[in-house]
């Protein structure tokens, strides 16, 4: 399509520049000059929408490079130093972790879209076969970095997904230890992820160029399904489709802020917030949701190489489309079974989905040898089928007469599926949460905090009384070892002065050392210490309480969560309601009973509370009334010290919580004025291409 | 050319030397108690079993089991209360509950997989028996493992 390129600078320093390197007429042709077919729908935004998140998430990542520490006894840490510590630096980690979602999300509607106009036929196969390929790169690419971070999802899901390489006969258990560079998932692991999680968005980089080039060289597909024949079917790239992208990026930032600001850990899972522990598996391993279609493929099988066979295939199966599907009619708009078809395989995707986050038993899996059957039936019979059976309803001449014949808006159509789309991303969002369900535990009441919610604070009384609470309590066997004394002087925090700051660091003695003559000492705490922990080691810790290690409490508020279930977590999304942490927290502490239910066995040693997982906590009841005085004159009650202790631990979780917020309201009053002004500016532009 | 750069990738040779056998010593672990050692990054249970538990894992048919495997194959002769297991549950990887479950052996919390007194798994979906790591005994009271 983009022929030689009629482009002449006038400047005499750029007419020097393109004699010597023709780059400015490159992209002339390409980005300016480049015929676009006029009929596209703003499906076809996707793509410009899907560069930006490559271009964010390399620039964000680039960045959190410079502060992350690749060694299992710092990822954590390092993590949660950018978080607490580098500048801005909470923005940056949760632009870089949901941005790997978006981009997950923005590529799922990306190719549905070419699945559904025909856009991998002659002569795109290549263009299409590319596309799978940046895929995979993404699979491997999100999975790695989805490991850095060294919480327990993180080094489970490492661990299960690189022993999937064991199920290869012979060599397995061989590749595995490759992969690994030990005897399990370890610290030569972690390296090696970090090195090829940075270079892999390179290589999508350099492939997402041939994916360009390619698609410069066949032109776009249209929804009408017909190459362009004359002049008046096309319309210049700049100005027409360069605005209509810029609106529809503008429209996903706004979606992607929601996030960012709003809903950091909608996505995620609570559980990687406890720092990684080769001792302890999780309940459910559960991968990212953009995994858990093929997750479940792969558990539906019963044997384990041709679960891991039918996994791959499920992805290789889709460069192999273009000979699979040989109909002559490209867009299923024309198509009116392969239209059908096509939806229920967007349905049998979502479900495979939802079934990737259950439990892989009883009625699931046989659900989930169902979905796998419809899956890999809609390329191998569907498809080849169909394209030998079905009578295409007749195409437009051309795509102006297509223009022509639908200047009437059809927009509802394109509104249903937005709708649907969205919902679905919550199902999936949904079947994470579910998988953590069902272990038999209560669900605590829902409070109200007075940081919920996205113009929520924090109540500094209740910061300086559950402070006071987790000293004078908690303090005796939890540590809090991600705060420091001066932060609580930080903006956003209890609203302590330095002064004061200062000297509530030097009521603790804090280890230092070694001096001149090689000793370790004691000296009072300084601002820049953090709070010291009541053991020397785990080992202690466990040994001091029964076995049983009392966790960190710094991000207690956000590792821990339960299920909201189903329609509840969709309207969350909406409601930005978080805070199943907080009323956890709270709930737990008051959820003792003197004498557990008739018929609980409960072993010595051990407390019944209503609302620990498997009711058997190590912990005796910490509270009772009257234990803590407090001097502004709040109740001394077990259930004022839990909310306020519960507050104080959701500002020790996320200190920067209330920046977030108060950033999250100026990006969006921006994102709104942008997104309208691009919409009229577009509109203006294409008044006359319609 | 290509072999160097791939096969860096294997176990260094630090990472080789810490994953040299290990001793451990059997005396301060009471009849009944259990204890977790790692060798090579993963947890080894070493039981002392009890009668009844050295019992009952010798009760049952062996044919009946899914994975056939008679407890006798599964310790050191003369030495049957010592049972050394790889804690690594052979379903999906999780690591298994030592004395819990329905035959006070081991229990995974992730699929519910239950396993006798001695490692083999007797229901939930694991397919095979925990395994055995190589190990001998050095001395009445010693193990090598590796």
């Amino acid at each position: 399509m983009s022929g030689p390129s009629n482009y002449q600078p006038t400047n005499p320093a750029l007419k020097w520049i393109e004699r010597r390197l023709p780059i400015l007429g490159l992209m002339h042709s390409s980005f300016v000059a480049y015929p676009t077919p006029r009929n596209l729908n703003y499906w076809w935004t996707f793509g410009a929408i899907l560069s930006m998140m490559l271009a964010l998430q390399i620039v964000t990542g680039v960045i959190m490079a410079m502060h992350y520490t690749p060694h299992v006894d710092m990822a954590f840490k390092s993590v949660e130093g950018i978080v607490r510590d580098v500048n801005y630096g909470w923005l940056l980690r949760n632009m870089h972790a949901s941005g790997a979602s978006m981009f997950f999300i923005a590529v799922y509607i990306h190719m549905f879209r070419g699945l559904y106009y025909g856009s991998y036929k002659e002569p795109r196969e290549i263009l299409w076969i590319l596309g799978v390929i940046i895929y995979l790169l993404m699979m491997a690419t999100g999975f790695m970095g989805y490991v850095l971070p060294w919480g327990q999802m993180s080094f489970w899901g490492a661990t299960v997904i690189t022993n999937l390489f064991s199920a290869i006969p012979y060599v397995g258990d061989s590749i595995v230890t490759l992969l690994w560079g030990g005897y399990s998932v370890g610290n030569p692991t972690l390296n090696r992820f970090f090195s090829l999680h940075y270079l892999l968005p390179f290589v999508i980089a350099g492939v997402v160029v041939l994916h360009v080039w390619a698609l410069h060289v066949a032109g776009q597909n249209n929804p009408a399904g017909v190459e362009p024949k004359t002049e008046k079917d096309t319309v210049p790239f700049t100005p027409y489709a360069t605005m209509k992208d810029a609106f529809g990026v503008s429209c996903f930032m706004l979606f992607f802020a929601w996030f960012i600001f709003y809903m950091p850990n909608y996505l995620g899972d609570a559980e990687n917030y406890i720092p990684a522990n080769p001792g302890v598996t999780p309940a459910h391993i559960v991968p990212e949701w953009y995994y858990l279609p093929f997750y479940a493929i792969l558990r539906s099988i019963p044997d384990k190489l041709a679960g891991v066979i039918a996994m791959f295939g499920a992805i290789l199966i889709l460069a192999f489309l273009p000979w699979l599907d040989s109909a002559k009619t490209k867009s299923s708009k024309y198509r009116p079974l392969a239209k059908q078809f096509f939806w229920i395989f967007v349905l049998v995707c979502l479900l495979l989905g939802w079934l990737g986050g259950k439990p892989a038993e009883g009625i699931y899996v046989i659900a989930g040898r169902i979905l796998t059957f419809c899956y890999f039936a809609y390329f191998l019979i569907v498809l080849p089928v169909l394209s030998r059976i079905e009578k295409p309803r007749p195409v437009p001449n051309s795509i102006a007469d297509d223009v022509l014949a639908k200047s009437g808006g059809k927009s509802a159509p394109m509104v249903s599926s937005v709708i649907a789309l969205a919902v679905a991303g919550a199902l999936f969002a949904g079947s994470v949460q579910d998988a953590r369900a069902a272990e038999g535990q209560e669900i605590p009441p829902s409070l109200k905090w007075s940081f919920a919610g996205p113009v929520g604070k924090f109540d500094r009384g209740a910061l300086q009384r559950g402070l006071k609470v987790y000293k004078e309590v908690c303090a005796s066997c939890h540590g809090l070892s991600y705060i420091a004394f001066r932060n609580l002087a930080d903006a956003g925090g209890p609203g302590f002065s330095m002064a004061q700051a200062t000297a509530f660091a030097s009521e603790y003695k804090v280890k230092d050392g070694p001096n001149d003559a090689g000793d370790m000492f004691e000296r009072p705490g300084r601002p820049a210490d953090y709070f010291p922990s009541p053991f020397p080691n785990d080992q202690a810790a466990r040994a001091a309480n029964g076995g049983a290690l009392p966790p960190d409490l710094s991000l207690i508020t956000k590792a821990r969560s339960y299920p909201r279930g189903f329609p509840q977590f969709i309207v969350d999304f909406f409601t930005q309601y978080q805070e199943q942490g907080p009323n956890y927290v709270s709930a737990l502490m008051q959820g003792y009973l003197e004498t557990p239910p008739a018929g609980f066995k409960l072993a010595e040693g051990s407390y019944y509370n209503k609302y620990f997982p498997g009711h058997a906590i190590k912990m005796p009841n910490p509270l009772s009334d009257g234990q803590v005085t407090y001097d502004d004159g709040s109740p001394a009650t077990v259930a004022q010290y839990s909310r306020d202790v519960t507050h104080f631990l959701m500002w020790t979780a996320e200190p920067h919580m209330e920046a977030r917020k108060k950033l999250g309201m100026q990006v969006f009053v921006f994102l709104i004025l942008l997104t309208g002004l691009l919409y009229f500016t577009k509109k203006k532009i294409w008044a006359n291409a319609h | 050319m290509l072999v160097p750069l791939v096969l860096q990738m294997n176990p260094d040779a630090s990472t080789i030397a810490a994953g040299a056998p290990i001793e451990v010593d059997l005396a301060p672990i009471a009849e009944g108690q259990d204890i977790k050692v790692f060798w090579r990054g993963k947890p080894i249970y070493i039981s002392h079993r009890t009668k009844k538990q050295i019992d009952d894992a010798r009760k049952v048919t062996v044919a009946s089991l899914p994975d056939p495997e008679s407890d006798e194959a599964r310790v050191k002769p003369g030495k049957d209360q010592w049972l050394v297991v790889i804690g690594i549950c052979t379903h999906l990887g999780c690591i298994p509950i030592a004395h819990q479950g329905e035959y006070d052996g081991f229990f995974c919390p992730c699929h519910g997989s239950v396993y006798d007194t001695s490692g083999r798994i007797r229901s939930g979906p694991a397919p095979t028996n925990l395994p055995v790591p190589p190990y001998q005994f050095v001395s009445d009271t010693k193990i090598q493992i590796g």
